[in-house]
């Protein structure tokens, strides 16, 4: 009797086959819904990142409407050439040297070539006795050195100060590929509505052309005020200058704080606190070590980060010197933290061993743990090296200069940097500049790709031997 | 016999005994220095931040309580209120969170418990090439992308060329891989027999991650979202690129405050926004606008350490010890 009351009342309490069922199609029914919409969240940030890339690339390259100060047909057929065969291109060296002449002052020509010459054997601008002069003097300009120009060179040259193209539109991939007459459309409107816009020019000069603003040229062109011919080399350098600097700083030091902290640190106050505070630092904003440059290095050590102290002369503590050390100050708890946990990785029976047969602790360290941590240390330092490269707030700080056509010459130059370069040009309300930050953002992202390439290929040769 | 022992023994002990080495304490001797340079970081941090704030304050036109009670900054006119530039960076700072917490935890939980290794395998790399983006890079991306795209939706007469909600956007974006990073790690750090056991109750899928392991895990979660905040809050290149330059003032007495004062269509200047403009102009030393960020700077500070430091205590405060 109790058995059956029992039973009844459970089959009030639980839902029949059919409701059961209905429940269940409802629970599974449900989980799908919520998967999708996870699997759904996840999609938007990968879409995220895709349209970012994109943007980048799509900004990079396109159509541009040009005004040419000269043709380069009317300078083909001043030759004799036919304009409908014969391009610029197809001029020999002496031909376009013999232009570069007919149009240039005699003042920048001669600038030109002591830069460097135009010809192994004969002066274009110069003559003798003055060159001879100039090389023989104190500071012997660059041309004195003997290299020659190549026709590439002097044709980029010719491009650059006779032609002068100036660039009046632009426009980015996507839209040149799939609509490149709205473009062309766009910009003659733009004439006839806007005439003034445009100064002295007329519709009639613009010609179209593809530009790749990301390009060799473009890395290796100095910074300039003119979009048509600006380059990042300049920036590049810098950037280059700042990871030495930084690395020279960060990764001695960081790896022997880690080095102390796992191996010698026993857990006294003292110990404890700077374990701690390493952590806090990672956490603090890039910004904070920016300030901190700017009022100890660039201010209070200026003798130092102008250097001063060693003879050379920046006029003040804005230099890659400076930011060199900032960036390494803020790297400094990264490299610190990833090199701890590869110390951490390395199994406790090597040192075991390695005391075990007499070996001092530091011996054991430098023979035993270290040797295995390497990779693991090496991987860590890449991976914080390639966060100092894009890092531009400290910079900003330090005063990295923004407009610096000099290429640095030593870690206490003034300088600017790459996310520096990006930084101005995305500022800047003419949308050529627009694209030169595309392909400055591209550059940025090839060198942080290489990198962390070579940080993925170390963890799996490391992982290989370990295993 | 003995006695030739005896000077052997003394001879063995003598050898045994724990050599003299100069060379090795000096080593270790630069180890700690190189352990103790954060800590002079940390101090040169809170030196330069105190002094400098110190300097701000003691001018004439600044007052401590007006700094952090008034509602306008306009250092041309005087008023050094740091209000209008705490609501920009917290209405970045929200804007990026609702966009980054259920996306990151969304991925975190799909990553954790739902995808398969092959999956995995695609998604993993791509938000770690996410967070190798420099935020430069972040900010030409919402400066060229985003803010067209919003001033298409919504209308240019309603969204500024400047504005907020482009900028909480593109941080949200940037702190997503941060957020679900470390979601998942809490989530892995989850036992299995947690899940096994759920299972075994005839527990679904959705019912195990959302009532069993999220809960698990939950004080990481609410760690790694807390980390995330202070890293919006200390974010600078894209809230200064896309938010623009110009604090704003506002008198919540007068001032709308849906139209106006949390308007996320229109710009706001941030903290770190008003450092990275002031400096990025030849500053003099000792004006009072050097003086004025290195003020601002130490609030910037003591919030992000404020944040990150409550990140830890929640985790060490609840975490949930499994053996």
């Amino acid at each position: 009797m109790v058995q059956l009351r029992e039973q009844s009342e459970a089959a009030e309490f639980f839902p029949s086959d059919v409701e059961y069922q209905g429940l269940l199609s409802k629970r599974s029914r449900r989980g799908r819904v919520v998967q999708l919409s996870f699997l759904l969240m996840l999609t938007i940030a990968v879409v995220g990142l895709g349209i970012l890339l994109y943007t980048i690339i799509d900004d990079s390259f396109g159509l541009v409407a040009v005004v040419n100060q000269n043709e380069p047909e009317a300078v083909v057929s001043a030759y004799g050439y036919d304009p409908a065969v014969t391009v610029l291109d197809d001029l020999n060296k002496e031909q376009l040297v013999d232009v570069l002449q007919g149009s240039v002052s005699s003042g920048v020509g001669r600038r030109l070539e002591r830069e460097e010459r135009f010809f192994a054997d004969r002066l274009v601008f110069e003559s003798q006795a003055k060159w001879d002069e100039v090389c023989a003097s104190d500071e012997p300009p660059s041309g004195c050195s003997g290299g020659v120009r190549s026709k590439g060179n002097v044709l980029d040259l010719v491009r650059e100060r006779v032609i002068q193209p100036d660039i009046v539109a632009v426009n980015r991939l996507t839209a040149s590929i799939f609509n490149p007459d709205g473009f062309k459309e766009e910009v003659e409107t733009a004439f006839v509505e806007n005439p003034s816009r445009f100064g002295e020019y007329t519709y009639d000069q613009v010609r179209y052309q593809w530009r790749a603003w990301f390009s060799w040229k473009f890395v290796t062109s100095p910074a300039s005020d003119r979009p048509e011919i600006a380059g990042v080399r300049t920036a590049v350098l810098g950037s280059i200058w700042l990871v030495i600097i930084t690395v020279l700083f960060a990764v001695p030091v960081g790896v022997g704080a880690a080095i102390y902290l796992e191996e010698f640190a026993r857990p006294t106050r003292i110990n404890d606190l700077i374990q701690t505070n390493i952590n806090n630092l990672a956490g603090v904003p890039s910004i904070i070590y920016g300030m901190l440059g700017l009022a100890v290095l660039v201010r209070i050590l200026e003798p130092f980060t102008s250097g001063s102290l060693f003879g050379e002369g920046a006029p003040n503590g804005r230099t890659i010197m400076s930011a060199g050390l900032t960036l390494g100050l803020l790297t400094l708890p990264v490299v610190i933290i990833s090199s701890q946990e590869a110390i951490r990785a390395v199994p406790s029976s090597l040192r075991q061993a390695g005391m075990g047969l007499g070996a001092t602790k530091w011996q054991t360290v430098r023979s035993q743990v270290l040797p295995v941590a390497i990779p693991g240390i090496l991987t860590g330092t890449i991976l914080a090296v390639a966060r100092a490269i894009g890092e531009t707030a400290p910079l900003i700080l330090v005063g990295a200069a923004s407009f610096i056509t000099v290429s640095p010459s030593g870690p206490f130059s003034q300088f600017t940097a790459l996310p520096i370069q990006i930084f101005q040009w995305t500022s800047f309300p003419q949308e050529e500049w627009r694209h030169l930050a595309a392909a400055a953002s591209l550059v940025l992202l090839v060198l942080l790709l290489t990198l962390n390439a070579a940080a993925v290929i170390m963890r799996n040769r490391f992982s290989r031997r370990m295993s | 016999m003995t006695s030739e022992t005896g000077v052997h023994d003394a001879t063995m002990a003598e050898q045994l005994k724990r050599r003299n080495r100069p060379f090795e304490r000096v080593i270790v001797g630069s180890l700690f220095i190189s352990g103790a340079i954060s800590i002079a970081v940390t101090i040169g941090i809170l030196w330069e931040l105190g002094s400098e704030s110190l300097l701000f304050f003691r001018e004439d036109e600044v007052s401590l309580g007006k700094f952090f009670t008034s509602t306008v900054w306009q250092p041309q006119a005087g008023e050094f209120g740091i209000w209008p530039l705490i609501l920009g960076t917290l209405l970045i700072t929200v804007i990026a969170l609702l966009v980054a917490v259920p996306i990151g935890l969304s991925a975190a939980i799909y990553l954790s418990e739902y995808a398969s290794p092959r999956v995995r395998g695609f998604f993993k790399p791509v938000l770690e090439i996410l967070v190798g983006i420099p935020t430069v890079v972040f900010g030409f991306f919402a400066i060229t992308f985003m803010t067209p795209l919003l001033r298409s939706i919504f209308g240019e007469s309603v969204v500024g060329f400047f504005n907020v909600l482009s900028a909480g956007i593109v941080v949200g974006l940037l702190i997503v891989p941060l957020i679900s990073s470390l979601a998942e790690d809490a989530m892995a750090a989850v036992p299995n027999s947690l899940r096994q056991a759920a299972y075994g109750l005839g527990a679904s899928r959705l019912e195990v991650s959302l009532r069993v392991v999220v809960p698990a895990a939950l004080s990481g979660i609410a760690a790694g979202i807390v980390i995330g905040m202070s890293r919006a809050v200390g974010e600078t290149m894209v809230v200064t690129l896309a938010s623009g330059a110009a604090p704003r003032n506002f008198d919540l007495a007068a001032d709308p405050v849906f139209g106006y004062v949390l308007n996320p269509f229109q710009g706001a200047q941030t903290m770190t926004g008003y450092i990275a403009i002031t400096a990025s102009g030849d500053i003099s030393y000792d004006t009072i606008d050097y003086n004025s960020i290195f003020a601002i700077g130490l609030t910037l500070f003591l919030m992000t350490l404020g944040l990150n430091s409550l990140s830890r205590r929640i985790v060490k405060r609840y975490r949930q010890e499994y053996d």
